[in-house]
């Protein structure tokens, strides 16, 4: 027997990877491709952090803080010391989630606005770090990453590929890998939520009281989804900055932190597929805004305020429930 | 035989105000055991202080002869003890059926290995876990709900709900705060069929509620509370024929 999960986590599963294979036929240039890479490596990044704010009900607001670790750990370890990619992506994630388990212990105490501002705080120290220390990072001038390597074998925007007879250039070998890469994510995040951890992060949200009195560690378990989310950040930070081939500080800083939080909101919490188009559209908007140049900021702010006043669960789950309404009365008109 | 909650000059003050006040009293395994009282005779606090919510501002608590004064309230859960409230706590962001498999969060091994790539032990864990949930809502009275939202299903029908959860963890002893507050007689009638059942089964019930005919006809033994001190203990015909009670209820 599937259950309601299982039955809309394979669906969800499986319109995400046609939308993502069928994208290319819609790209025609390397620009296309870069932009597409991007965001699908960012809802990669806000999947993670969609089990900590939609699931789990806890916030923050410094996760770039993460992300750009994970960035400058890659950097750092692939340029200066000629480790190979994937190390160096497996060994700064498992970091970063040590990081995050020593500082989310205590912060995690705190609810609501105060775990807005600690978390903020943790952003905001991970950044000047990366700006003060010149002598790894470059400070605020960043630094050249080396394209992504296995075995020896490179992935470079600007190499050429064949894959199963197919030529692609180095464009479109990577948003090969970053679609795979989404979807590997969407998976394991899926996995998480319908279990029984999932259904205890889910509780910690849901009623805290209920969860502790059925024997939920709820400190234990938002500590856990607080490492797994940060560990989400971390391996999509290390595949940034080899896309990107150069960072800076900027990876790590507040405007990051702020536009993955509001890819949350706006896509809606709570839905794997929601935070994705969540990133989607704020990935475009500015594409979209380019022409209003001096307005794009403007329009940019009135578009959010918009979606929070009139979606407030965000734009998938209240396009779901128009979808769903509307079949309804469909259905009842026949009947 | 040691009793299986014994509470010894139990004490919670909330500022100046006493809420619990010199209480002592036991329960032995396998009763049913009611505590009454007016409204604001402290009856929802004894329940917070036995489950760890609240931590007591003298005297202590003991769960088979183990005092509970330094156990998180999911400590005491692993020792056998599992409630429900008075304002119901269910997760609307679930489904039925995950509430109640909520309540078999300590039954079930599972760890972030297995989740996250789905290993066959995690889906027959899963599997037993979800039969057994449907069970027990069928035994509660709203096996027709597993897979709505907590969010659409009536008052009634979470209260229900919230018992099943309870009953997931198989506690050994179960706390219900006012259990039948908000139903009608009907309902009211199916859920003393209801505590009678659990009970039957060798689980402990204590149970805080204001519907006299209900406690009188189920209950071992009660306890009358009154500004936050015992006024009485003891069997309902010893308390329905004790002069204090008589006089707290109906004036005089």
């Amino acid at each position: 027997m599937l259950n309601r999960f299982m039955q809309m986590r394979l669906r969800d599963l499986i319109i995400l990877a046609v939308i993502l294979f069928a994208l290319p036929l819609f790209l025609n240039n390397p620009f296309h491709y870069d932009l597409a890479t991007q965001m699908a490596i960012i809802a990669a990044t806000v999947v993670g952090l969609n089990l900590l704010v939609g699931f789990a009900g806890q916030i923050s607001l410094g996760h770039a803080g993460f992300f750009g670790l994970g960035a400058y750990f890659t950097g750092i370890m692939t340029s200066n010391y000629g480790w190979s990619s994937v190390p160096a992506l497996v060994v700064g994630a498992i970091l970063v989630g040590i990081v995050a388990w020593i500082v989310g212990r205590p912060i995690l105490r705190l609810k609501g606005h105060y775990l807005s501002m600690a978390t903020l705080a943790v952003g905001f120290i991970i950044a000047i770090i990366l700006n003060n220390e010149r002598a790894l990072t470059g400070g605020p001038d960043g630094m050249p990453v080396p394209a992504f390597t296995v075995f020896g074998w490179e992935l470079s925007p600007f190499g050429s590929y064949n894959l199963l007879g197919m030529e692609l250039n180095g464009s479109e070998a990577w948003y090969l890998f970053a679609a795979v890469v989404l979807l590997v994510a969407v998976w394991l995040a899926q996995n998480l939520i319908d279990s029984p951890i999932g259904r205890a992060l889910r509780s910690v949200h849901g009623s805290e009281v209920a969860a502790r009195v059925v024997g939920v560690d709820t400190a234990r378990y938002k500590s856990l989804v607080f490492v797994v989310s940060a560990i989400y950040a971390s391996a999509m930070g290390s595949l940034y900055a080899h896309f990107q081939g150069f960072i800076t500080p900027a990876v790590a800083g507040f405007d990051f932190s702020i536009l993955f939080i509001t890819m949350v909101v706006l896509g809606g919490m709570g839905s794997t597929m929601g935070v994705i188009l969540g990133a989607v559209v704020l990935k475009l908007l500015p594409q979209v805004l380019a022409d209003f140049q001096e307005l794009e900021t403007v329009m940019f702010g009135a578009i959010l305020m918009l979606t929070m006043i009139f979606m407030p669960k965000g734009l998938l789950p209240t396009i779901q429930t128009a979808v769903g309404k509307r079949m309804k009365k469909k259905a009842g008109g026949q009947a | 035989m040691s009793a299986l909650i014994e509470v010894k000059g139990l004490d919670k003050a909330f500022g100046g105000v006493h809420a619990v006040e010199g209480v002592s009293f036991s329960v032995e395994a396998g009763q049913v055991y009611s505590v009454i009282g007016p409204n604001g005779a402290g009856k929802t606090t004894l329940f917070n202080l036995i489950t760890g919510l609240y931590t007591p501002t003298k005297g202590e608590i003991r769960l088979k002869g183990e005092s509970t004064a330094k156990l998180e309230p999911n400590e005491l859960a692993e020792r056998g003890m599992c409630r429900t409230f008075q304002q119901m706590q269910i997760c609307m962001n679930m489904s039925a059926i995950e509430n109640v498999m909520l309540g078999r969060h300590l039954q079930l091994r599972s760890n972030l290995f297995t989740t996250l790539f789905r290993l066959p032990s995690l889906l027959r864990d899963e599997k037993s876990c979800r039969e057994r949930a449907a069970e027990l809502m069928e035994f509660v009275g709203c096996g027709e709900y597993l897979d709505t939202e907590a969010s659409a299903m009536s008052y009634g029908a979470l209260k229900r709900l919230e018992i099943a959860r309870a009953l997931a963890a198989d506690p050994k002893v179960i706390l219900l705060d006012e259990p039948a507050a908000g139903l009608n007689a009907v309902e009211t009638a199916a859920l003393e069929k209801l505590i009678r059942k659990i009970a039957d089964q060798g689980t402990t019930v204590m149970l805080v509620e204001h519907d006299m005919k209900l406690v009188m006809g189920i209950s071992d033994r009660l306890l009358v509370l009154n500004y936050g001190r015992v006024l009485a203990e003891g069997t309902p015909e010893e308390i329905r024929n004790n002069p204090d009670v008589i006089a707290a209820y109906l004036g005089g």
